[in-house]
Order: C-alpha cells, then structure tokens, then sequence
C-alpha cells in the first residue's frame, strides 16, 4: 500500500506555532491580574500532573483528560470573568473548574473517587462542577454543553442579571450538529455567551486538518452565523486574556454572541490511554518550546516582578497542591448511603409507590 | 365551567401556570405565532409576549440545552418537541445531560422543566411521526413521565408537571386533540404518580394509556355484555409510577391486562407486569396478558395503521379469550 502523508502521521508536515508577542507585555493589563495569572497557570499544571501521578499510582481511576500545555486558554478567562458569570466546561474540564475558584482538595478528592469530593464521588474526573462559583458543569458528549450556556445565557438576558456565560471546547466540537445549532441560536437570540474554541490541532487522535473543511475549525466557521473571525494565541494569557475582556464587555453590554479560537497544544495525549505518538516530535518540541509558564515566566521579570515573588508563587502553589492531595487521600470512599441519593430533587430515586 | 378539547386544555393549562409565575417561559418550533402545528399553543403568545414565548429554528438540540440552562440557572421553561418521534434527535439532552445532571453534580442543579410533545398513531402519518415513544423516556433515572387521556387531566397534569421541581416529558397524544371535557372553574392542579380508576370491575384490571384509555373504556363495556367485569386504570403517569392502585385492583380482580400503544418489546407494561408478577403473584388467577402494538414500524395507510394499535375489538378479543381460558382452569 502506497504511503499516504495525509494519514501516515510521521510524514505529515508539523504543524508549528507562530511566535510570541512580546509587544503584550505593554498590554493594559494590571499586574495584580497578571500574577494573579502567573499563580493561577502553576495551579493548573501542578495540579494536571500531580493527577497524572496520582493514576500512575493508581489512585485516580477511570480516566483523566489534562489541559497540560493548554492552561493559558482557563487561565486568561478565569481572570476576566465576574464572580457570578457561568462556566460550561467539557470533559476536560479541571482547568476550568479550578480557574473559577473551585478548591483544590474537593477537586483532587472527586478525581480520587471520594467522599470528601466535590460532587461526592458521583461525577468523577469528567463531570466537575461547583454551582456555588458559577462552574455550571463539566459535559462528556460532545456539543451538549454548547446548546446549554445558550440556556444559562439566555437566563441571563430575562433576568437583566448582567452574567455572562462562557463555553469552552475542543476543535473537535466543532464538527458536530450541536455546535451549529447553539451558535445560530445564540446569534439569532443575541445571548450574552462566549463560545471559545480550544484547538489543541488534535480531534482526539486525529489531526483537525483531516477531518475538517477549513483550516480554522472555529474561526472559519463565524461569518456563518454573523459573527467575527478571532484567532487568540492560547498559549498567551495576556493575549487570551484582552480578548476575553473585550468579549465578555460586548456580551454584558447586550451586543450579543463571540467565538473565540484559542489555539494551543496539549503537551500530552488525549487521555490517560493515549500517548500521543500519532504527533511528529519536531511538532511537539516546538509547541514545547511555546510552553506559557516559562515565557509568563519571562515577561513578568520584564516588567520588573522579582523573580523572589514569582518562585515564592511555585512554592505556594507546590504546598496547596501537597496538600489538597493529603485531602483527598484521607477522604473515605463513598459508602451505600449516597448511592441512591440526588437523583430526583426530593433528594432521593423513588420512581414508584 | 368550560368545555375544552383536549388540544386547547393544553393552552388553557399553560395559560393558569404562566399567570401563577411571571418567570415561566415557553420555547418551541412553531409554537408562538402560529400557536403550534398541532393548535396547542394558540393565544399565548397574545397573552404573554414574545419574550415569554418563543419560537425556534428548527433545532431540537438548542431548545433542549436552552430550556436546560435556563431551568438550572433558576427559570423555569416549557420546551416543545414538535413529535415526539424528533426527541431522537435530541436524545442525548434528554437522556444523557438533563435527566443525569442533578445526580453525577450530587444535588447542585436542579432542572424545573416540562417537555412537551405530541406522541402516538392514528393520524396516518406513518413511521417517523407517528410514534408512542413514552418508553424511551421511562427508561431514564432522572426524567419523570406523564401522558394524559382527557382534556380535565391534561390542566391538572401540566400544572403538576410544571410546578415539579425534576424535568417531566409530557406526552400529549395526536388522537386525543379533538376529544372534550366540560373543566371545572377555578385553579386545577393534580398530582403526579397517581393513577385513576376510570372504570370500577371485580373480574379483570385493564391498565392503559392515553389513548389507549378510552379504548380499553369501549372494550370494557363490551366485556360487560359478556358478563365479565373490568377494571380499567388509567396510568397517567409512567414516573413516579403508581404501582399501588394497580396491585390492589389485581388483588381485587386477579387478571391483569395491559393495552400499550408502543412497540411490544420493553414497552411499559413490560414493567408493569413484572412487578405485578413479583409482588401479586398470589392474587393473580391467570397470566398477564400484554396488548400492544407489534414490534413493527407505524405503516402509513389507515387500514394497515389500524390493524397495528390495539384496537376496541382487539382488546375486547383478548381480555375474554384469556378471562374464558381462565376459568376453565
């Protein structure tokens, strides 16, 4: 069989990233938000490995999908997001639970299938969610959770409330029917939602290019629903950042939907079970080399942040990730009292007399 | 005192829950200017505006993961799949984000919601929108199911369903629209998970629904002339499940009957019967006997369509057949 470079993936071209914008550095960002930033990019990569350590120890099971790599995307929203805006996260959701404030031990503690978790052990790795800080759910089935920040927004817009909702997802999303259903909806209703792509290049296994129409699975495909075309470097939280700002401003001020495409890279595979060979290795190097917390690293010493500051942040966060994790090994397991509980709002799962 | 049909029940139901609570809102294909295809929906949209009711595109994923958040983010919304045939395409909001929310987020949201749509055959419009689809819905923990027969219990269902705190599919039948009721003056409000005794019997219990009640009504007058006396239940509700009424007709009667206008396999009598084999074992006299529609697609003529749903006769048919059999053990 004749080698085809379209699908024999260690001949396909690597797809590599552009350069980074120094020029942010001047961006009118406070530096507050920016540590703020710095913190927040150290909590989501210690806490995404320490849950990778913790299923090689066999500890967290089921399965586990990280934003390694990627975490400048939850970061930059989570630091322009009011208090009471919506999240609406996909399975691969940690970053996105944690950037809105959900606390480290009750998140460990769910992956770890505890009683001490946030959802009590019902929900797991894919399913995290804290009402209490607008984290409104993390969704397992592509497109779903698109046509619900829909609702939430479209809640939102009744109520007056000012909130905003935001929905992140994977390129891979943007293939399904769902996806053109809640950005037309929303259009057409003029929620106040921000859909935002997160294009890692990588549909699960299979590079993004292969499987759709045009180059930018997201941004392309705005002129189709009347919106405008945004490509934000993911791997930049000031870049990310900006955009949300303005996004979520246009949104509160009633001038309706954005789609945003973060592009980004996963460092790692899809999930637990993948490792991720299917990449050319000049690719993942050079996407390494993009990783964000060195080049936030960087440009926070530019703008004359002691390094002191920013090692005392890595240490702090190193300590809170010790122990959330120390929370939720001590947590029991679930026992057969909350088995049957929460599935009907009266608290419990009586369906007959 | 006001004699509706059942079709304009449903508005006039909608209409005494939407003035109780400003915050109700209602979303659907055709449902505000054109006041439903099916007419179920008509001065509503007078009544309340267009901000309380709303038309859609043709995007049964969107109206469902609308009425979604708006309900977990505390608004409460009537949503409307036009057939019920088209929750298909919108099984997963159902099945896999509405119905398992509550539970996998342990209690954090809470969905009050109603899904309205019109269910069942006999409208000649073949396999697609034809369908009696309310055991698709039953089969999910989460989804609560209701199918009224008759214009009085179609307010009195509504308002039930829309003040219940779960996500509630309400399966209005295309058959019944025309058929009417005098409805009593002031506010109606019923309960779910209670059945009726529609018909009292002592010599065999006929659980049906929707449509299939007043057929199981017709075919018990016959069975009278035949000396046999039955019971009918109307079910009315599929979740919460009123097991009680029936177990305690069936230890009246000791013959148990089901009429199921879906598909046989896994239809809800299949349930049924199962529990009254295991807690009413004792009281029964003879086996249950399921009448349902065969395990076929909905055909398309009238006479083909006709032989398909339990029919009068065929309910008639079977309950004295097996009640005859009965006896002669």
């Amino acid at each position: 069989m004749p080698t085809d470079p379209r699908y024999d993936y260690a001949l396909r071209k690597p797809r590599l990233p552009g350069p980074v914008d120094h020029t942010l550095a001047e961006a009118d960002i406070d530096i507050g938000v920016r540590l703020g930033m710095y913190r927040r990019l150290h909590e989501l990569r210690q806490f995404g490995k320490r849950a990778h350590d913790l299923f090689l120890q066999n500890l967290v099971k089921g399965t586990t999908h990280l934003s390694l790599g990627m975490e400048a995307v939850a970061t930059g929203f989570g630091s322009a997001m009011q208090p009471d805006d919506y999240t609406f996260a996909t399975y691969r959701g940690h970053a996105h639970s944690l950037a809105r404030g959900m606390e480290l031990g009750p998140a460990m503690a769910e992956l770890l299938g505890r009683e001490n978790g946030i959802l009590g052990g019902k929900g797991g790795s894919m399913h995290l969610t804290d009402v209490s800080r607008g984290m409104m759910g993390s969704y397992a089935i592509i497109g779903a959770h698109l046509c619900v920040a829909n609702g939430a927004a479209w809640s939102a817009q009744m109520r007056r409330s000012g909130q905003v909702a935001v929905c992140f997802f994977g390129d891979g999303t943007t293939n399904i029917g769902a996806f053109h259903e809640a950005l037309n909806l929303a259009k057409v209703w003029d929620l106040p939602v921000v859909f935002v792509c997160e294009n890692n290049l990588y549909m699960e296994y299979t590079p993004i290019d292969l499987v759709t129409a045009v180059p930018n699975p997201a941004a392309d495909r705005a002129s189709a629903y009347g919106l405008e075309s945004i490509i934000v470097d993911g791997n930049d939280p000031d870049d990310v950042y900006l955009h949300a700002r303005s996004a979520l401003d246009r949104a509160r001020s009633g001038e309706g939907p954005s789609l945003i495409e973060a592009v980004t890279y996963r460092s790692g595979g899809h999930s637990r079970a993948d490792p991720g060979k299917y990449r050319p290795p000049s690719e993942i190097e050079a996407w390494r080399q993009r990783d964000p917390i060195p080049i936030y690293h960087d440009r926070l010493l530019s703008l004359g942040t002691p390094e002191g500051d920013l090692s005392a942040i890595e240490r702090e966060v190193a300590e809170a990730i010790d122990a959330a994790t120390e929370f939720a090994k001590a947590g029991a397991e679930p026992g057969e009292s909350s088995l049957m509980t929460e599935v009907y709002a009266d608290g419990g799962s009586r369906w007959r007399n | 005192m006001a004699e509706l049909s059942y079709r304009e029940a449903v508005a006039f139901g909608i209409a005494q829950e939407m003035r109780r609570d400003p915050s109700l809102v209602m979303l659907g294909e055709d449902i505000a200017a054109a006041g439903g295809v099916f007419k179920t929906t008509v001065g509503l949209l007078d009544e309340f505006g267009p901000a309380r009711v709303r038309d859609t595109p043709i995007s049964e994923q969107a109206i469902l993961g609308a009425a979604m958040g708006a309900a977990m983010t505390g608004v409460p919304v009537i949503a409307e799949v036009m057939f019920s045939d088209f929750i298909a395409v919108c099984f997963d909001m159902l099945a896999n984000e509405i119905a398992k929310s509550r539970y996998m987020t342990n209690g954090q949201v809470s969905f009050p919601m109603v899904v309205r749509t019109a269910n069942g055959g006999g409208s000649r419009f073949g396999a697609q929108h034809s369908q009696s689809v309310e055991n698709w819905c039953m089969m999910i923990p989460g989804l609560k199911v209701v199918a009224p027969s008759n214009p009085v219990d179609v307010v009195g269902l509504m308002a039930a369903s829309i003040r219940d705190p779960d996500p509630v599919v309400f399966f209005e039948h295309k058959s019944l629209m025309a058929t009417k009721a005098a409805i009593p003056d002031g506010e109606i409000l019923d309960r779910l998970g209670e059945a009726a005794v529609v018909r009292e019997g002592s010599d065999a219990t006929i659980a049906a629904l929707a449509l299939m009640v007043p057929r199981a009504l017709e075919a018990a007058e016959l069975l009278a002339r035949d000396g046999i006396s039955a019971e009918v239940i109307d079910v009315r509700s599929l979740v919460p499940l009123d097991t009680r009424t029936i177990l305690d007709s069936v230890a009246k009667t000791g013959r148990f009957f089901t009429v199921e206008e879906n598909p046989r396999l896994c239809g809800w009598g299949a349930e049924v019967v199962s529990i009254v084999g295991e807690e009413a074992f004792w009281d029964l006299d003879g086996p249950s006997v399921r009448i349902t529609t065969p395990h076929i697609p909905l055909p398309s003529a009238a006479a083909l369509e006709d032989l398909a749903l339990p029919s009068v006769d065929r309910i008639h048919e079977t309950v004295l057949k097996s009640v005859d059999s009965g006896s002669r053990i």
